[in-house]
């Protein structure tokens, strides 16, 4: 245990370089804006969390007896809206990529800094908005606002809301195009395509998906914005309009969306296995070519969100065929990152310890995607807290674990500390005992009928409701402690050294934390991604 | 000991079996290829720990092996695809000769009429060992009609009738629930599917006392609304004869054709200038605010029943709203 207490660093580094609230607000640093983006993210996660725990704790008892209906109706879409779209969505883009990109590719910064400030004002501008919105009284259309009632019936702030999303949804299009034209022109001499790092690729596949997809759910809410405000008939069919539509255009992209979001922490998962198993990424080739088959395959699958919907049953047949399609490269990652832990040198760092839970919990989750794309069960689980779990089982079990194992395993290359190992181990189990028992009984539900969006249930539904309950107080205090150790660790955590990990990449040959500049040469790469053949075997000593 | 902690719901209908089968078959494989990268996991975790195994092996990758692990799942996914499939393309036809019912959703209730007149508020009769054919559309929002122990499922839209079709095969009161978020009592729009012996249908059927069939109201509605007036029994009316319509094939103006179902019944008469016959000039006035859904569903009826084969006549082709 390291007991010397001193300043980070003498040397000037990106967060010494400039005092003040203005050199914060002004930055055009990649590294300051993705501490920023932390700020915000952070903050909706602790209100998407709120929403979380009113609707757990109102689903103890069958009866709607905590909060009303209508307020009920509003947590689940307030918590939907938060977390998607003012989570995760930018999670690991625009903290972890925002930083850690062009560290990785030897570049001083982004290909557009100041797009890339105006990314993060226009997320606050939309989710000031949206905030606006929950202040004024909130929105009850569930955050995938079908029409007509959200058009036509709901009498809660919708346009506010929908406008925030709206623009939060610009944030995401300059951030991909940032990153794509980023990664395309300013790796360092000798860095290809084939020894990019497949952080890099990943996050590159979710940007395609960000630029080309994002535009169409933002012109979609305004067309709901449009109908609501001056009852043009473009999806109620009292005015001429088609219900199906909306769900179209909303689907076409929020099913992509969702590979935004993982796209990403998949990205993270490469690195952390290869460095904690001392390899390279088994099958590279794969798992990078997996990531584009991801982002393009993604697009071709929206109606599986409307078997039931009202579309043709022919309809039904080739999207649950493509369905089947997608889910193809998703497991081969999965294989190919157990088989780079094979005969490879394995540590258990926290890091590694959350890539661990992200491989098994989006495992479960997938195939259960698996399930829900079957159309003679998805007949019967739609709709039901069946789907609840499946989207939760990926999109927390795992991507929030795959943005907490970036935290953890890059925190030290963002503050130049480290973080104290044993709570840190502590709450990933916490995170991981709470989340499977937060959400394991409610595929159960989902199969007895229980259907989802319900204030109130039958009280056959109870228990498991109740033990799904006791599991996410498990799982909130599994994310208290993250937030209490890592304020800790950045004036009690022990100096970190350029590469605690000994991990091998361009980000691990700055200092912790790096200069403003990043290089003080542009490096040359002459070596392949995850080359730890050639990197020397040191011991880790630090916080152990 | 399921009794009291019961995985899956009661099974009442010929196809819930089917659907339990496949998901179990699911959960099989899936728990397998779970419970495979677990144990591989933690295999590979303790055998290769830095402590044990200092110098890790430098292996870029395998084509053999993505080979496989790309291919069997693959074919496995096809089965589930296949499965799944047959299973959904039976939900999605009715049989012949099922029995009708038209439902209503509204906010936030369900409202019942059977081809005899009977009417219910979210309590449904059906009777055992018959084929039903539900045939909804909505007042306002999307709602959507799901019955767990029948494992079906289908969204109740404003604008159109959707349907769904079960074959009840147990004797029970079993869940209706609303599963398309709907507003502030989508939980509340909960309501109890009754399958009874035909007999005990049948009477309660008749129990409520004489009343007038959903198609005798139709014809009723026919003449009121002035319908007969323009679509006469003859050729000399400003409208298409409606005798016979139904399942038939019908030439629009525009070239296009079809084959006259419910949902082109109910357009016609909420927008008759969507699809005009033709030969015939688009005058029809329009209905739309002037017909409740019951009203529709009574005229959609009435006007089916004029293509009911006569007796001695063959059958015919009659593609129902599917």
């Amino acid at each position: 245990m390291a007991t010397a207490v001193q300043p980070v660093v003498e040397r000037e580094n990106y967060l010494n370089s400039n005092y003040g609230i203005k050199s914060w607000l002004l930055t055009t640093d990649h590294k300051r804006i993705a501490l920023l983006y932390l700020m915000s993210i952070t903050a909706m996660f602790w209100l998407g969390g709120f929403f979380a725990m009113l609707i757990r704790l109102e689903l103890l008892t069958p009866a709607g007896d905590l909060v009303t209906s209508d307020t009920y109706n509003k947590l689940f879409t307030m918590h939907g809206i938060t977390m998607i779209f003012f989570f995760l969505i930018p999670s690991v883009p625009a903290v972890i990529g925002n930083f850690v990109i062009p560290l990785m590719i030897g570049a001083k910064d982004l290909a557009f800094p100041r797009l890339n400030l105006a990314s993060w004002y226009i997320y606050m501008l939309g989710a000031g908005l949206a905030l606006w919105g929950f202040l004024l009284g909130g929105v009850d259309t569930g955050w995938t606002f079908y029409t007509p009632f959200s058009t036509s019936y709901s009498n809660t702030h919708v346009v506010t809301v929908a406008v925030g999303v709206f623009i939060v949804g610009f944030s995401s299009i300059f951030t991909g195009l940032n990153f794509i034209v980023t990664i395309h022109r300013m790796r360092a001499p000798g860095l290809t395509w084939n020894r990019l790092p497949l952080f890099c690729w990943s996050n590159y596949a979710a940007s395609l998906i960000m630029v080309l997809g994002t535009p169409v759910v933002a012109i979609t809410l305004l067309l709901v914005a449009f109908e609501r405000l001056f009852h043009i008939g473009v999806f109620n069919p009292q005015l001429g309009g088609d219900p199906l539509l909306f769900q179209h255009l909303f689907w076409f992209y929020s099913h992509p969306a969702v590979y935004i979001m993982i796209l990403p922490g998949m990205g993270v998962i490469s690195e952390v296995v290869t460095c904690y198993s001392r390899k390279r990424a088994f099958g590279y080739e794969f798992i990078a070519l997996a990531s584009i088959a991801i982002a393009v395959l993604g697009f071709l699958v929206w109606a599986h969100h409307m078997f039931v919907a009202g579309i043709s049953m022919y309809s039904a047949l080739v999207f649950s065929l493509l369905t089947y399609f997608v889910a193809i490269p998703s497991a081969v990652k999965v294989f190919n990152w157990t088989a780079t832990m094979y005969k490879g040198s394995v540590r258990f760092d926290t890091p590694m310890l959350y890539a661990w839970g992200f491989i098994g919990l989006f495992t479960m989750g997938g195939l259960t995607g698996v399930f829900l794309a079957s159309l003679g069960v998805d007949v019967h689980v739609t709709d039901t807290y069946f789907v609840v779990a499946h989207f939760h089982y990926v999109m927390v079990g795992g991507m929030v674990l795959a943005y907490l194992a970036g935290l953890h395993f890059w925190w030290p290359k963002i503050t130049g500390r480290m973080y104290p190992e044993p709570p840190a181990k502590l709450s990933a189990l916490l995170v991981f005992v709470g989340f499977n028992l937060t959400f394991f009984p409610q595929f159960i539900l989902g199969y007895m009928g229980m259907p989802r969006r319900y204030h109130a249930y039958p009280p056959e539904f109870q228990v498991l409701n109740v033990l799904s309950t006791a599991g996410a107080s498990v799982l909130a205090i599994g994310y208290i402690l993250p937030m209490i150790y890592f304020l800790w660790s950045l004036r009690y955590g022990e100096d970190a050294g350029p590469n605690p990990w000994n991990a091998v990449g361009l980000e691990w040959m700055t200092p912790s934390p790096p200069p403003t500049h990043n290089f003080d040469e542009t490096p040359v790469v002459t070596w392949e991604a995850y080359d730890y053949e050639h990197q020397p075997q040191e011991e880790i000593t630090i916080g152990h | 000991m399921w009794k009291n902690f019961p995985l899956f719901p009661e099974r009442a209908s010929s196809l819930a079996g089917q659907v339990d089968g496949l998901y179990f078959f699911l959960v099989a494989v899936s728990a397998f290829f779970t419970i495979l990268i677990f144990v591989t996991i933690f295999i590979f975790a303790i055998k290769y720990r830095r402590e044990a195994h200092p110098n890790p092996s430098h292996i870029e990758g395998s084509l053999p092996l993505e080979l496989t692990w790309t291919l069997i799942p693959l074919g496995i996914c096809m089965i589930f695809f296949a499965w799944g499939s047959l299973i959904y393309f039976q939900e999605g036809r009715a049989p012949k000769g099922a029995m009708e019912i038209y439902a209503v959703g509204k906010q936030w209730m369900w409202k019942f009429e059977h081809e005899t007149g009977q009417r219910e508020i979210n309590t449904l009769h059906v009777p055992l060992g018959r084929d039903v054919k539900m045939i909804m559309s909505s007042q306002d929002v999307i709602h959507s009609f799901y019955v767990p122990a029948f494992r079906i499922k289908q969204d109740v839209l404003p604008g159109r009738y959707t349907t769904t079709w079960f074959h009840p095969t147990k004797i029970g009161t079993y869940h209706l629930f609303c599963a398309e978020y709907c507003g502030t009592q989508h939980s509340g729009m909960i309501g109890e599917v009754v399958v009874m012996e035909p007999a005990a249908y049948q009477a309660w059927l008749v129990g409520g006392g004489a009343m007038a069939s959903l198609s005798a109201n139709g014809q009723q509605l026919f003449l009121q609304l002035g319908c007969a007036t323009c679509h006469r029994t003859d050729t000399q009316g400003r409208g298409p004869m409606l005798a016979g319509l139904y399942g038939k094939q019908v030439q629009l103006d525009d070239g296009r054709s079809l084959v006259a179902d419910e949902n082109y019944i109910r357009e016609s008469i909420l927008n008759p200038g969507a699809k005009v016959v033709s030969g015939f000039k688009p005058i029809m006035p329009t209905y739309q605010g002037q017909v409740s859904e019951e009203s529709l569903a009574a005229l959609v009826q009435y006007i089916k029943s004029l293509s009911q084969p006569q007796p001695g006549e063959p059958a015919g082709n009659r593609a129902s709203l599917q």
